[in-house]
């Protein structure tokens, strides 16, 4: 194998149980810089577990994990340090209830990143404005639609300048009218380069973005391929099977 | 109407004195009480098992005995080993010791109601637990504990009234006093009373003006 670009991620062999329940069976991935990758699969198989564990919110029972060549389970990895370089935004937005937009984008900024008042403020505005919210800045999480809201849990993520994003069923707690704003600024994310690891069932948004289609069973990776060789022919009966479903629910226009 | 009028300026120097006293014992007690409470309630929520276990026995035991048994045990008490304390500074010990538990308990349920996702999205950008308590999760649970706070502020003014027991000349040892001095008992504690309703609301409307000011749309209730 050619070792022309390294891997921004690679994950192997990844079991994560809680208690009895064993979520993660074996899971290995490796995701190169800029792919945008998107993990699809029935509720239950692991595909929020295994975004936790990339980003050490819960650290994996077993197995490793590479960012940038840097093994982050290995012993006396700070934690902190890792996820300041990997962005993620969550099925229900978890905006800091008590700040503003423009305070949810600064806290971080200011408190992790250390950076000025002033430098915050500017960059927090910066990154309200790629998203298109500027105009909203001041507004607190309950005057927010859900859209608006994921938008801004986005440029949070965005200040912190990682390296790679992770989002966990971004669009599944919008109503329909809402998802489009947030798949365009994930796609435009896409555009820039970033790479992303996206727990979706947006098909639109799958055939359109993705470099790479994931299908996720029963804690383990069933099988991945391009979207093309993923929708027209996968090769495994249960991926044709899923996808199907989740093809026919989208043109039912739920 | 008369000799009402003559009793109430014959004994309203003395209850002005008290109510200074009260205000004073109320204001340390409640101060002292948060320097207490705010480490032991995040204590509870966040600190090792261990921990959480110690506290528990704290609070357990502060509000599972009468104030006036706490205030006994550190006046009449605490001389036998060793530590002899004057009338004033074993009531604010008391109190802010008694207080301290509840306020802590209070706390407690206002950072359990801040809700796990706060915790895990401030993780994310890459927070430590306690600079996430300290800048995501404190900030909402201290608004959120206002209205419980206000509560225990107006009780607290309440419970001052127990040190005259210990012969501290508070609004209710002035009373105390006075009602024997004048043989008027009644119209003295009515007119106490009226000082004590008067403190409680002039409270009341402070506090409510400070919940109004931190107000925060959707995370805080309506105010009105």
């Amino acid at each position: 194998m050619s070792t022309a670009t390294a891997p921004i991620l690679r994950i192997e062999n990844i079991h994560k149980s809680f208690g009895e329940t064993r979520v993660l069976t074996g899971i290995s991935l490796t995701v190169q810089p800029q792919e945008v990758v998107v993990l699809v699969g029935p509720s239950g198989s692991g595909k929020s577990t295994l975004l936790r564990c990339i980003n050490l919110l819960s650290p994996p029972d077993s197995g490793r994990i590479w960012l940038e060549e840097q093994e982050i389970t290995a012993p006396g990895v700070n934690p902190d340090k890792v996820r300041q370089r990997i962005g993620m935004v969550f099925q229900d937005f978890n905006l800091f209830n008590h700040l503003t937009a423009l305070g949810n984008v600064m806290i971080g900024l200011t408190k992790v990143r250390k950076m000025s008042k002033k430098e915050a403020h500017d960059l927090a505005m910066f990154e309200l404005e790629r998203v298109g919210l500027v105009d909203r800045a001041h507004h607190y999480p309950a005057q927010l639609s859900g859209g608006q809201k994921q938008r801004v849990a986005i440029a949070r993520a965005l200040g912190m300048d990682p390296h790679m994003m992770l989002f966990d069923e971004p669009t599944s707690a919008l109503d329909p009218e809402l998802t489009g704003e947030v798949l365009e600024v994930m796609q435009q994310l896409a555009r820039e380069g970033m790479t992303m690891i996206v727990v979706s069932h947006e098909m639109g948004f799958a055939r359109q973005v993705a470099s790479r289609v994931v299908f996720m069973e029963g804690g383990v990776v069933v099988e991945e391929g391009t979207p093309t060789q993923m929708f027209e022919q996968p090769v495994h009966e249960r991926t044709r099977v899923f996808l199907r479903k989740i093809a026919d629910m989208d043109s039912g226009g739920r | 109407m008369e000799a009402f009028v003559q009793l109430l300026n014959n004994v309203l120097p003395s209850l002005l004195q008290g109510v200074g006293v009260t205000l004073q014992i109320a204001a340390v007690s409640l101060l002292l009480g948060m320097a207490i409470g705010l480490p032991v309630g995040v204590g509870r929520v966040y600190g090792p098992r261990w921990l959480q276990r110690a506290l528990a026995a704290y609070i357990t035991l502060f509000q599972g005995t009468p104030l006036l048994i706490q205030l006994f045990l550190v006046y009449y008490g605490l001389p036998d080993l060793g530590l002899t304390l004057g009338r004033m500074e074993a009531a604010f010990l008391t109190l802010g010791l008694n207080s301290g538990a509840y306020q802590a308990e209070y706390l407690r349920g206002a950072l359990q109601s801040v809700g796990e996702g706060q915790m895990t999205a401030a993780r994310a950008i890459g927070m430590s637990k306690w600079l996430a308590v300290r800048s995501i999760i404190l900030p909402q649970a201290l608004r959120l504990v206002l209205p419980a706070w206000s509560n225990e502020a107006i009780a607290m003014l309440k419970y001052t009234a127990v040190v005259f027991l210990i012969a501290v000349p508070d609004l209710m040892g002035q009373a105390k006093i006075l009602s024997s001095r004048y043989f008027a008992p009644i119209p003295i504690y009515m007119i106490v009373a009226v000082f004590y309703i008067v403190l409680v609301g002039a409270t009341y409307l402070l506090l409510r003006q400070l919940e109004r000011k931190l107000h925060i749309p959707g995370l805080t209730g309506e105010t009105h």
